[in-house]
């Protein structure tokens, strides 16, 4: 839905993914004429150390050394082919294209519950969907649930100003649930096409916190009885194993529609998306690659995959 | 914390364990698990590697021992290898001799800087002294009011400059601030930065070059992956700090990062933060750590913890009544009073050997200790000190007094008949060995 995607961007801001990941691939593969189990063990090392994980790794080299087996081309050129082949396959399985603008109008507010551990940049993100969707010529309205962390208030405020959208908040300490309630009343008196719920960010771990979410999400039921339209888990770029825990607990408890991968303009890795791909159900819908309000992008599979081989 | 590495460590040696001796056929089997284990727990694929490799050669090679089990063995070399991996013995700050301590904070976005810093202020300040915190943070949004607001909170005072956006200026004013104020403690909260950011790195520098801390601190999140040597690996070579912070441990199935970051930057890890409360920090302890991760438990942590909370007089006069037998429900309320002060059940239990790794599934719920006050609650002085009298029409008044059902009062009777069993048993040694032995069913 958002019309700003940048390939040149994009290729930019994954760099540094592309220079371990595929870099890294043909130069194990440039340097020996046949494939040999210390090309393929090689190859493993690149896709463990991008973060793609150990079964997604083996699982690409092993079918990688089925295809070889009956491969007479062993070229360079083609085996990097084929492992974009796979990792492509594994991407694409989950590709789900995002809400169109006019189904959110067709049955608004369109309610985007947005949730995420610690840190992860779930508050960004929502100043970067706000303005995206505005720019999209929506309504849109912020709800600032977090009422725990010290001056989160502020800092999505800053960012509601930016994108010249609503925010609704309370003093900190404020049941978040109450926060929702009020927004979404607001959002139904007013008009509002699109409704964001910043939430606080706790870890997976705590049920207590867990269990709060779900009483956000009820609550967002009870007001409005096709919302919560949109969950999205916010995972830090950076993370390692874990994101697949995240995204495993935080579905438990909210449904999660779909992810949003941060900080990939200044990880070495990325690979953590692929990952997510092949062991979750759920798909990708944005990538952040930058700090500014605009470091937002649709998440495509195949340019991703070109802007990782180009 | 890491339980799940300590899970997975426990089956990977089940090979090895029950067998007569070790041969490279055993060991390398269990070594590749191994490897599996570190790499799924985020460890650096460099730093695994030459783990293993490390391992390997001891295993085999002389210090091979005939008279223990293999498990034991490579149990052994695990622990030293890991121990000495992280950094052999803890490491703590450094203080200034002349002139304040001034401990800068650097780490990329969301690592946790700012809550650590407001943390480690407050930790300092316990310690008596006297700590400014400043917010140099000039780039995300409301960064300075966060650090504000948790400066109210914990009562230490927040140097900012609200019109400047130059944070070697902001960073160089509140050193001047504190010296003039007579503070001696300086924590400097800056931008979170990525490390291929070249002009924020070099800000980073200048601030260094500015202020000339004493400590530098690189704050990162345990949940990083592999990317974790590499960004502290950028950040050592610009500012070479001094420590690492290890942020969000209270999370699970992590550790990796703290494997690795030692191993490839060769500065010790001082800080574990665990929870978002202010008072949620400790002195990371490589070898306590390395102890868990192996399923040994941390008992060490849990002994001072008890201490700290523990009244050693109410502490005696318990542990006489339970070997005279004579614990009623007035001390059990006093018990589990005690245990709530320790911290969350959960973690209390984690800290125990040999519980660590069976903990994974169980739920332990802390409200069931405000199930069994508030039952305590509800009887009457009398029926405490001597629960032999609570009959059935006691039960059914406590279990309207104290809203729960009769069937908890039922259970809490019951499992605290069962306690006074255990600790007959524990009267004294010869008694314990018979128990245990019937335990065993011979």
């Amino acid at each position: 839905m958002f019309k700003n995607f940048n390939l040149d961007k994009l290729k930019n801001g994954l760099s540094k993914t592309k220079k371990r990941l595929f870099d890294g691939i043909q130069e194990a593969i440039s340097t020996k004429a046949v494939i040999d189990e210390d090309i393929l063990d090689e190859l493993e090392e690149i896709l463990i150390s991008s973060d793609i994980g150990v079964d997604t790794a083996m699982n690409v080299i092993k079918n990688t050394r089925a295809e070889l087996y009956y491969e007479s081309d062993r070229s360079k050129l083609n085996i990097t082919q084929i492992i974009k082949n796979e990792l492509e396959s594994i991407l694409l399985k989950d590709d789900k294209i995002a809400s169109d603008k006019s189904s959110i109008i067709d049955k608004k507010p369109h309610v985007i519950l947005v949730v995420g551990v610690n840190g992860a940049g779930k508050t960004t993100t929502i100043g970067k969907l706000a303005y995206n969707y505005k720019n999209a010529g929506l309504n849109v309205l912020i709800a600032s649930a977090d009422t725990f962390r010290a001056a989160a208030n502020e800092q999505l405020e800053i960012w509601a100003n930016r994108a010249g959208v609503k925010i609704i908040q309370k003093s900190t300490g404020a049941d978040p649930s109450s926060v929702v309630f009020e927004a979404l009343e607001n959002a139904k008196l007013n008009n509002v096409d699109v409704v964001l719920i910043d939430t606080a960010g706790r870890l997976h771990t705590k049920s207590n916190l867990m269990k709060e979410l779900e009483k956000i999400r009820n609550v967002i039921t009870k007001v409005i009885p096709h919302a919560p339209n949109e969950v999205f888990l916010v995972v830090d770029g950076n993370s390692g194993q874990n994101a697949l825990v995240q995204a495993n607990e935080f579905s438990k408890s909210t449904k999660l529609t779909g992810l949003i991968v941060t900080k990939l303009d200044g990880t070495a890795k990325g690979g953590v998306i692929i990952q997510i791909s092949a062991e979750q159900k759920i798909p990708i819908k944005y990538i952040g690659v930058g700090e500014g309000i605009d470091d937002l992008q649709d998440f495509d599979s195949k340019e991703f995959i070109e802007a990782l081989f180009s | 914390m890491l339980e799940d590495l300590t899970l997975k460590f426990d089956k990977a040696l089940k090979k090895v364990t029950g067998q007569g001796r070790l041969t490279e056929q055993n060991i390398s089997d269990t070594m590749r698990e191994l490897r599996r284990v570190l790499l799924d727990a985020d460890v650096n694929y460099k730093v695994a590697k030459s783990f293993i490799d490390d391992v390997k050669i001891k295993a085999l090679g002389e210090e091979v021992l005939a008279s223990v089990s293999p498990g034991q063995m490579i149990t052994k070399i695990l622990y030293d290898e890991l121990t000495r991996l992280m950094g052999g013995t803890r490491s703590e700050l450094t203080f200034s001799a002349s002139g304040p301590t001034i401990i800068l904070m650097v780490g990329l976005q969301g690592s946790g800087k700012t809550t650590f810093s407001a943390k480690l202020a407050k930790y300092l300040k316990d310690k008596n002294r006297k700590v400014l915190l400043t917010a140099a943070d000039v780039y995300r949004p409301a960064a300075k009011d966060q650090l504000k607001t948790l400066g109210t909170q914990i009562e230490i005072p927040v140097f900012s400059i609200d019109e400047s956006k130059d944070a070697v200026l902001i960073s160089q004013e509140s050193v001047k601030f504190a010296v003039a104020n007579g503070l001696n403690t300086i924590i400097v909260d800056t931008a979170g930065r990525l490390h291929v950011d070249d002009v924020l790195m070099d800000e980073i520098k200048r601030i260094k070059a500015a202020i000339k801390p004493t400590e530098i601190l690189f704050v990162v999140d345990s949940m990083t992956g592999q990317d974790a040597v590499n960004s502290a690996k950028a950040f050592h070579d610009a500012v070479d700090f001094d420590g690492v912070v290890l942020t969000k441990l209270d999370g699970d199935s992590r550790g990796g990062s703290a494997l690795s970051i030692k191993a490839v930057v060769d500065v010790p890890i001082k800080f574990s933060s665990l929870g978002e409360k202010l008072d949620s920090i400790e002195i990371f302890h490589p070898d306590r750590l390395a102890s868990r991760i192996l399923g040994k438990g941390d008992v060490i942590s849990l002994v001072e913890k008890a201490q700290i909370q523990y009244d050693e007089r109410e502490a005696e006069d318990l542990e006489k009544k339970l070997l005279s037998n004579n614990f009623n429900f007035e001390d059990f309320l006093k018990q589990i009073k005690m245990i709530k002060k320790m911290g969350s059940l959960k973690s209390l239990l984690g800290m125990i050997p040999g519980l660590g790794t069976n903990l994974k599934n169980v739920d332990v719920d802390d409200k069931q200790l405000i199930k069994v006050e508030s039952i305590i609650q509800s009887m009457t002085k009398e029926e405490r000190g001597n629960p032999k009298i609570l009959n059935g029409s006691r039960r059914m008044r406590i279990a309207k007094g104290s809203g729960n059902s009769i069937q908890d009062i039922n259970r809490l009777i019951k499992q605290f008949k069962e306690m006074g069993k255990m600790m007959k048993m524990f009267k004294n040694n010869k008694n314990l060995q018979r128990a245990m032995k019937k335990g065993k069913g011979k």
